[in-house]
């Protein structure tokens, strides 16, 4: 793996957003300093030996913060999860020293198909506990705590007999986990299942949020007409979503944020403006932050 | 409680379109939500090809969008990846190709896959460092014949009944029209990265074979005479000058 324990620069957490890196955005990343507070990486695109992506990674880490965000532990699975996949989990936080480490709520992979989607888990005992099982075990072998991303859904179950936030309280208090709180989800997810967004947000555990995601989702219709949103990640983040943004850092105060766009990938510059949409609201809540201090 | 839903039954489904949604799937007022479910189907299934499309940009341009999203649906319900890492989903799409019915009359694209796989794999192989062409020079005359050479984590050979460089050249890297592209010629092709370029080479006469034999850790001696056995025109010189070049080697041992 070559450059295991590399010892990059140990930033300040930053209260401030990030953006998914894209290595087709790497020249004027390179060009532009600090445009943005901190990347984040889908760990499974940078599990390969070496080459051109791990390049581009050392370069990025070595003057920002890094966050490592895995898309395929499949953490809802009926079966183990792949210890394969955890050691190279292990071995890219030992190798990036990433200052952020998550995984969503959700399931990808059974026996040994691996369906690439974030998919649903119906919310009852047995599956609570098989959640936590994995998370220990996760945080056992990468040896840090992880952040839980809550999901976007479209459809629910009648298997379900507990409540996700519940669910999700649950699992903090029984794994010591911290969440990732994507705010696009809660939009997708409350008007797909008919909640209430600012209610869902309201009883939302913050104090265990360690970061916010921010992204784009698509508008389509279900069965009976009825709205159905799409967590696309192709577009600007949504207006609704910005509204329950604010209202949160308003709430709780600045958390690490970023905004996600991983399909029809904009240019630099729009993704550069998302993240300053967000750099402004979260610099109001330092300045409160800070005015709290003072007085 | 209601018997819990299997993630095989869901699974299964999503797969394939002829399943059936698994029962207990609702939506917000409890009744069955097929079109919510066909969202995750949809899901799987494009994103599925989008990675697909990344390895295989080329087949895909051949094919065209349509098609290649056709063959693709095939070819994610017959060999879902094994692994969340996507850079190593879809190494048997050349053999699928290669006995697609409806392709037969295409038989250089499984060498098209092919050589897009080598490719990828050369693009993601471990750093290491090219061996310097001076390093040959070192050597005593009476000693070349028994030498071997380790081969570069990212050297790959493709022998092909056709075309291959120059229908990769054309069509991928755009270094020449497609329609300059001599159908009758057979090409085999040295795949290898020295840095963070990935480099494509076409062998010589006898080149791959004597390449071949190198990377197989054999002396140089032995792939000499087994490139000569093929090709009477095999030039030593000039092929040893490509190993060296190339750096597709790391090592003289």
């Amino acid at each position: 793996m070559g450059t295991l324990g590399a010892h990059y620069p140990a930033f300040a957490r930053p209260l401030r957003a990030g953006v998914g890196l894209k290595l087709e955005h790497l020249p004027e990343i390179l060009t532009q300093k600090d445009q943005v507070g901190f990347f984040e990486v889908h760990a499974e695109n940078y599990m390969g030996a070496g080459g051109a992506s791990h390049r581009a990674l050392d370069v990025i880490r070595q003057a920002y913060p890094l966050s490592l965000h895995g898309v395929g532990l499949s953490i809802g699975g009926e079966g183990p999860l792949d210890e394969a996949h955890l050691s190279r989990l292990r071995d890219l936080n030992q190798r990036y020293e990433p200052f952020l480490f998550s995984d969503h709520l959700a399931w990808s992979t059974h026996d040994t198909s691996y369906f690439n989607d974030l998919l649903p888990v119906p919310y009852n005992k047995i599956t609570l506990s098989r959640v936590c099982e994995h998370i220990d075990r996760v945080q056992e072998v990468v040896g840090r705590q992880m952040l839980l991303e809550n999901p976007s859904t479209y459809v629910a179950f009648e298997q379900s007999t507990i409540g996700e936030i519940d669910f999700l309280k649950e699992i903090v208090r029984k794994t010591g986990c911290g969440l990732l709180l994507d705010v696009n989800n809660v939009h997708v997810s409350c008007t797909n299942q008919e909640w209430d967004a600012e209610a869902y947000l309201e009883a939302f555990p913050m104090q265990h949020v360690g970061e916010i995601h921010l992204g784009g989702h698509a508008p389509d219709v279900d069965d009976v007409g009825r709205p159905l949103l799409i967590d696309a990640h192709d577009r600007e983040v949504d207006a609704a979503v910005w509204a329950l943004f604010e209202n949160v850092i308003a709430r709780v105060g600045p958390i690490p944020t970023l905004v996600e766009w991983d399909n029809d990938i904009p240019a630099w510059d729009v993704l550069v403006s998302e993240a300053q949409a967000a750099d402004s609201i979260l610099d109001r809540a330092v300045r409160a932050q800070d005015l709290k201090q003072v007085g | 409680m209601t018997e819990p839903l299997k993630n095989s039954e869901f699974g299964a489904a999503l797969l394939n379109a002829g399943h059936q949604m698994p029962a207990g799937v609702i939506g917000p007022d409890g009744a069955p939500a097929p079109k919510r479910f066909n969202v995750y189907r949809n899901n799987v299934v494009v994103s599925l090809t989008e990675a697909l499309a990344a390895t295989y940009p080329t087949l895909q341009k051949l094919l065209g969008e349509e098609y290649f999203a056709a063959l693709a649906r095939e070819y994610i319900g017959k060999y879902p990846p094994k692994s969340p890492v996507l850079i190593w989903y879809g190494q048997e799409l050349a053999d699928f190709v290669e006995s697609f019915p409806p392709l037969s009359t295409y038989p250089y694209l499984a060498d098209v896959a092919r050589f897009e796989w080598a490719w990828l794999q050369a693009y993601h192989a471990a750093d290491q460092v090219a061996l310097d062409p001076a390093a040959l020079a070192e050597i005593a005359a009476d000693a070349l014949a028994d030498i071997r050479f380790r081969a570069h984590a990212a050297t790959h050979l493709l022998t092909s009944s056709w075309p291959i460089y120059d229908l990769l050249q054309a069509n991928r890297f755009g270094a020449c029209s497609p329609e300059d592209v001599d159908m009758k010629s057979a090409q085999s092709v040295l795949i290898t990265r020295p840095d963070i370029e990935v480099v494509i080479k076409p062998l010589r006469s006898g080149g791959h074979e004597f390449f071949s034999a190198l990377i197989n850790g054999e002396t140089l001696g032995l792939a000499a005479g087994v490139a000569m056995e093929k090709s009477s025109t095999f030039d030593l010189s000039a092929n040893l000058s490509d190993a060296l070049e190339s750096g597709a080697f790391v090592e003289i041992l």
